[in-house]
C-alpha cells in the first residue's frame, strides 16, 4: 500500500519542487535522483509478492473524494478560462457538462458511496507501472540534455520555461501511476483528467500559433472522452449502486454494465488516438521530442489502451465489443497505409503509433484470454521500441536540423551510433523475431480463433507496415555521397536513455517467456480463469534461435572490407568522380539522387484520413446503439 | 519421418532439386521460344564459375546482408520441412527477404535501389495472400503447425479452392517471373539493368542464386501442403504448378508495379478473403475447441481428438 501511495505521490511532489527550481545544474541533479527513486519504487513493486497487502488508507475515503472534487473543479475552471480565451465554444460546453455532472454526482447521489478499496493492484497494473517508471523515467532523463540543447541552440526563439516543463513531465507521470492503481472510478477519472490537462499544456509548450491550435484540438477530443467517462460513472452508479472498477468487472450481470463499459471504451479510444480522433496525436508532434515520446510510448495513449483492455472481459463476445474491435482494425489499416505516404519522420512514427494502438484496441474488443494476452504484450514491446525511435529522431533533428526521412540518407556514416540504435528500434517494431512480431503472431492467432474475418485487416495492415519501415531502414544505410561525421552524437543523459532502451528492446524479447509466465498469464488467468500456455515451447525456441541468428549479424562486420575490390556503382553512363555523378547521353554531368517511394499516386493521406474518420465514427455510433440495454 | 531427418534431407537435397528445376526451367523456356537451350546442369556450372570470380563491391558491407539472406532462407525452409509453426515460417521468410532488400539499399546504386523499392512493393503485394493461406489452413485443421497440416486427413484444397488459386497468383510474384519480374529481370535492361542484384557479383551473386533454389523448393512445399493427405498428388501438382509458372512467364508481358500491386490485392480480397469468409460463415461456431468437427461443408469430418475429456474438471467453489 505504502509503495503504491509513494509511487503516486512522489512524482507529484517532485513536480511541485521542480516548479520552483531555477538553476539548470540543480535541476539535473534533482531530476536524476528523483528518477532513480521512482524507477526503484516501480521495480520494487514488481518484485513484491503478487498478493501485496492493500491496507486501509490513512485518511477516510470521503475526505479524499471531497479534496479531489476541489482539484477537479479547479482544473475545470482553468480549462473554462482556456476555452473562453480561445473562443472555443465546444471546449466551454464540454468542460461545463463534465464539471456539472461530476459536481452533481459527488455532492448528490455519489456522496455516500463506499468503494471497498480505493486503490488496487494486479500484474497488469505492475506491468504498466514498470513501463511508466522505467520508460517514462528514461524519457525524463533524455529530456534534461535535450531541452538544454533545444533552448540554447536549436530553438532560441522559444521562451525558456523549463521549470514548468519538467514539473509537467513529473505530474504526468504521477497521474499515470494514479490511473493505473485506482479502483474507485472517480479517482481514476481525476487522474484521467490530469493527463488531459498535462498533455494540453505540454503540446502547447512552444506557444506558437500551430502549437496552440494543436493543443486545443487535443484538449477537445480528450474532453469528449472525459465526458463519456463521467457519464459512465453516473450510469454505473444508477444501475449497480457502486463505482468500483473491480466490482464492475466482476459484475454478475454483464448486460447491466455494458453501456458504462462501452462509454469507458469510448474514453479509451479518444485517449489512445484511434480514428476518428487520431488527428490530436499527429498534431502533438509540434511539441519538443520528449513530449512526443512520452505521449506515444509510456503515458497518455497507453492509458487509453489500458482502459480498453480492462474492459475486455465485459465487452467480449458482444456486438458492442465487435464494434470496438472494428474501430481498432480500421485504425490499424488506415494508420499503416498513411505512414507509407509520410516523409516526416515524426509523422511516420505517429501514424505507426496510431496503427499499433489500433491492434491493441482490436485485442480489447475481441476480449478473449488469448487476445488480452497479445494486447498486453503489444503494450510492452511497443512502449520500448517506439520510445527509442522517438528519442533517436529527436537527436537527429537537433544535429541535422531536419526530420525529413530523405535527409537521413547516409546516417550510418554521419551518426553511426544513432543509426544503429534506430535500426534496432525499427527492427523491434516489425521484424521477426523481435517483440512486436511475437505479439503480431499472438494477435493473429487470437483473431483467427475469435473471428477469422477480422484477420483480413491485420494481413493488409502488416504488409503496409513492412513497406514503410524497410524503406526507412534502407535510407539510413544508403550512402550516396558520404556526409561529414557529426560529433558528439549524444550527451550523457541521452546516451543512457537510448542505450538503455535499445538493451530493453533485446531483453524484452529474450525475457519474454518470463514476463509472460510471471505477469501476463497470471493476470489473464485471474480475469478469464486458468488457461494453458498461449505460445508453445517449440515456438519460443524458434524465436530464440532466430534472435541468436540476427544477433550474429554484427559479427560479420569483423571481416569488414577484407578480400574485396571496391568499385563505383553502375550509373547507366560514364561515372564522373566516383558514384555521385555521371556523364549523360547529352554529354552533361548529372548528379545521382535517390529518393524513396511514397506511393502518392495510389495512396493519399487526406483521403485515408477522411474515410477512416467517417468509417470509425459510424462504428462508434453503432457501438453505443448496440450497448443500450 | 522424424523432423530432424526431414530437415537434413531438405538441407542437402533442396539446392540440388532447386538447381535442377532452374535448369529445367531454362530448357523448357528455350523450347517454348524454339531454341535449343543450355544443358540441364547449366545453373550448377554458372554457380561454380561465379564462386571463382573476383569479389567486387560498391560498399564494403553489402555482401554481409546477402549472406544473411541465404542463411535465413535456408532457415525458413528448414523450419517448414521440420514441421514448425507456419506463421513463424512466413515471418522468417519475410526477415530473409528484408536482408536482401537492405543489401540492395546498402549498395547505394540507383538501379539496385529501384530494384529494392520494387521488391518491397512486391512483398507488400504477396504478403497478405501468404498470411491468408496460413489462416485458411488453420481454419480447416485448427493448427498452424506444418506437421499437423501436412498430416491432416482431408484434402485441404477442397475447402480452400479460393485460397489455393490466390496463392498460385502470388506465387508468380515470389518466383520473380513475368508478369511480375519487376524487381530483378532478365528482360528489362534499359529500365532497371538487373534491379536488386545489379551491384552483386561473384560469390555473392552465387549465394543469391542458391538462396533462390532453396526458396523455390520451399514454395513448392507450400503448394504440396494443400494436398498433404495425398502425397503423390501433392508432388505432381507442385511440379505441374512449376511448369505452369514457366508457361505464364513466357506468355505474359511484364506489368507495371501499380498493376501488380492492385491485381494481387484484388485477388487476395476476392479469392483469398472470400474463401476465408465462406469458411467462417459455414463453419459451426469454432469457439469450443472440442467441437473439432467439420469446419466446412466440403470437408470430411476430422478424426476425433485422441483425448476428449468426458467431463469438465470439477470446479472449486
Amino acid at each position: 500500500m505504502n509503495l503504491i501511495l509513494a509511487l503516486i505521490l512522489v512524482p507529484f511532489a517532485v513536480g511541485g519542487v521542480l516548479l520552483l527550481l531555477r538553476p539548470d545544474a540543480l535541476r539535473r541533479i534533482f531530476v536524476t535522483s528523483a528518477l532513480v527513486v521512482v524507477g526503484g519504487l516501480s521495480v520494487a513493486l514488481a518484485l513484491a509478492p503478487a498478493t501485496l497487502e492493500l491496507g486501509e488508507l490513512p485518511v477516510s475515503g470521503h475526505a479524499i473524494s471531497l479534496g479531489m472534487l476541489v482539484v477537479e473543479l479547479a482544473m475545470s475552471l482553468y480549462l473554462l478560462y482556456v476555452g473562453v480565451r480561445a473562443r472555443h465554444a465546444l471546449i466551454v460546453l464540454l468542460v461545463l457538462a463534465q464539471a456539472g455532472l461530476m459536481a452533481w454526482f459527488e455532492l448528490g447521489p455519489g456522496a455516500h458511496v463506499a468503494v471497498a478499496q480505493e486503490l488496487f493492484m494486479d500484474q497488469f497494473a505492475v506491468i504498466m507501472a514498470l513501463i511508466n517508471g522505467l520508460v517514462g523515467g528514461g524519457i525524463c532523463l533524455y529530456a534534461l540534455g535535450y531541452m538544454r540543447e533545444y533552448h540554447e541552440q536549436a530553438h532560441r526563439d522559444v521562451p525558456d520555461r523549463r521549470p514548468q516543463f519538467f514539473a509537467l513531465l513529473f505530474t504526468f507521470m504521477g497521474a499515470m501511476f494514479g490511473l493505473i492503481f485506482a479502483n474507485n472510478l472517480t479517482w481514476l477519472f481525476l487522474f484521467w483528467e490530469i493527463t488531459t490537462l498535462c498533455s494540453f499544456l505540454l503540446i502547447g509548450y512552444t506557444q506558437t500559433e500551430e502549437a496552440r491550435r494543436n493543443a486545443l484540438r487535443a484538449l477537445v477530443m480528450n474532453l469528449a472522452g472525459g465526458l463519456a467517462f463521467a457519464l459512465a460513472i453516473v450510469w454505473l452508479h444508477r444501475k449497480t449502486g457502486g463505482i468500483g472498477l473491480q466490482a464492475m468487472l466482476h459484475s454478475p450481470d454483464k448486460a447491466l454494465v455494458l453501456l458504462p463499459a462501452a462509454l469507458l471504451c469510448f474514453a479509451g479510444i479518444t485517449k489512445s488516438a484511434q480514428l476518428p480522433f487520431s488527428s490530436w496525436l499527429l498534431g502533438a508532434m509540434v511539441a519538443p521530442t520528449p513530449v512526443s515520446a512520452l505521449l506515444h510510448s509510456s503515458t497518455m495513449v497507453k492509458a487509453g489502451v489500458y482502459l480498453v483492455l480492462r474492459m475486455a472481459p465485459l465487452v467480449a463476445g458482444t456486438k458492442a465489443g465487435l464494434m470496438v474491435a472494428l474501430v481498432g482494425a480500421v485504425t490499424f489499416v488506415i494508420g499503416s497505409f498513411a505512414a507509407i505516404t509520410a516523409s516526416d519522420a515524426k509523422r511516420v512514427l505517429a501514424w505507426s503509433t496510431v496503427a499499433n494502438l489500433g491492434l491493441i484496441v482490436l485485442c480489447g474488443g475481441i476480449g478473449t484470454a488469448e487476445a488480452v494476452w497479445a494486447g498486453v504484450l503489444l503494450i510492452i514491446f511497443h512502449a520500448v521500441a517506439k520510445c527509442l525511435l522517438f528519442l533517436c529522431v529527436g537527436v537527429i533533428e537537433h544535429k541535422l536540423h531536419s526530420r525529413d526521412i530523405e535527409s537521413m540518407s547516409g546516417l550510418i556514416v554521419s551518426m553511426p551510433r544513432v543509426a544503429v540504435l534506430m535500426q534496432i528500434g525499427m527492427a523491434g517494431m516489425f521484424l521477426a523475431p523481435f517483440g512486436m512480431l511475437i505479439s503480431k503472431w499472438a494477435v493473429l492467432k487470437a483473431v483467427v480463433d475469435a473471428s477469422p474475418v477480422l484477420s483480413v485487416f491485420i494481413v493488409f495492415g502488416s504488409a503496409a507496415t513492412l513497406f514503410f519501415w524497410v524503406k526507412w531502414m534502407g535510407k539510413l544505410l544508403q550512402v550516396v555521397a558520404p556526409p561529414p561525421r557529426v560529433a558528439p552524437e549524444l550527451d550523457l543523459g541521452e546516451s543512457i536513455a537510448l542505450h538503455g532502451l535499445a538493451a530493453a528492446t533485446f531483453l524484452a524479447c529474450l525475457l519474454f517467456p518470463l514476463i509472460s509466465t510471471h505477469f501476463i498469464l497470471p493476470y489473464v488467468a485471474g480475469v478469464f480463469g486458468p488457461t494453458g500456455a498461449l505460445m508453445g515451447q517449440g515456438n519460443i525456441t524458434i524465436m530464440i534461435i532466430m534472435m541468436a541468428l540476427v544477433m550474429l549479424f554484427p559479427v560479420t562486420f569483423l571481416n569488414y572490407g577484407r578480400g574485396v575490390r571496391v568499385t563505383d556503382a553502375y550509373l547507366g553512363g560514364a561515372n564522373v568522380g566516383g558514384s555521385t555523378h555521371f556523364r549523360s547521353s547529352a554529354d552533361s554531368v548529372q548528379d545521382v539522387a535517390i529518393g524513396n517511394y511514397y506511393l502518392h499516386d495510389i495512396l493519399s493521406e487526406a483521403w485515408l484520413a477522411r474515410w477512416g474518420v467517417i468509417g470509425s465514427a459510424v462504428l462508434l455510433a453503432a457501438m453505443f446503439l448496440l450497448s443500450f440495454p | 519421418m522424424n523432423p530432424w531427418t526431414r530437415l537434413l534431407i531438405y538441407l542437402v537435397a533442396a539446392p540440388l532439386v532447386g538447381g535442377l528445376l532452374a535448369g529445367w526451367d531454362r530448357r523448357i523456356t528455350a523450347r517454348m521460344q524454339a531454341r535449343q537451350g543450355p544443358p540441364i546442369f547449366q545453373p550448377f556450372y554458372d554457380v561454380v564459375k561465379l564462386f571463382n570470380k573476383e569479389n567486387v563491391v560498391v560498399r564494403r558491407s553489402q555482401n554481409y546482408y546477402i549472406f544473411f539472406f541465404l542463411l535465413l532462407v535456408v532457415f525458413t525452409g528448414g523450419l517448414f520441412f521440420a514441421g514448425a509453426d507456419l506463421l513463424l515460417v512466413i515471418f522468417a521468410l519475410t526477415l530473409a527477404a528484408i536482408f536482401l532488400v537492405l543489401g540492395a539499399y546498402k549498395t547505394s546504386s540507383p538501379y539496385s535501389f529501384i530494384g529494392a523499392e520494387r521488391e518491397l512493393i512486391q512483398m507488400m503485394a504477396y504478403e497478405p495472400m501468404v498470411l491468408l493461406t496460413a489462416i485458411g489452413m488453420y481454419l480447416v485443421t485448427r493448427s498452424f503447425s506444418v506437421g499437423d497440416i501436412a498430416s491432416h486427413p482431408t484434402l485441404l484444397v477442397l475447402a480452400l479452392p479460393g485460397v489455393f488459386l490466390g496463392f498460385l497468383y502470388t506465387l508468380e510474384i515470389k518466383f520473380r517471373k513475368s508478369p511480375f519480374d519487376l524487381s530483378s529481370s532478365h528482360h528489362a535492361h534499359q529500365e532497371l539493368v538487373r534491379g536488386i542484384t545489379t551491384e552483386f557479383s561473384g560469390r555473392t551473386l552465387a549465394m543469391i542464386e542458391i538462396a533462390h533454389w532453396y526458396e523455390n523448393v520451399f514454395l513448392l512445399g507450400l503448394v504440396y501442403l494443400f494436398f498433404g493427405s495425398m502425397p503423390w498428388l501433392g508432388v505432381a501438382v507442385a511440379l505441374a504448378v512449376f511448369v505452369a509458372v514457366i508457361l505464364v512467364d513466357n506468355v505474359f508481358a511484364r506489368l507495371k508495379w501499380q498493376a501488380a500491386l492492385k491485381s494481387a490485392w484484388l485477388v487476395t480480397l476476392v479469392l483469398g478473403f472470400g474463401n476465408i469468409l465462406a469458411l467462417a460463415l459455414l463453419a459451426p461456431k469454432a469457439a469450443a475447441p472440442q467441437a473439432k468437427a467439420n469446419p466446412a461443408a466440403l470437408v470430411a469430418p476430422a478424426a476425433p481428438p485422441a483425448l476428449t475429456p468426458t467431463a469438465a474438471p470439477a470446479r472449486r467453489t
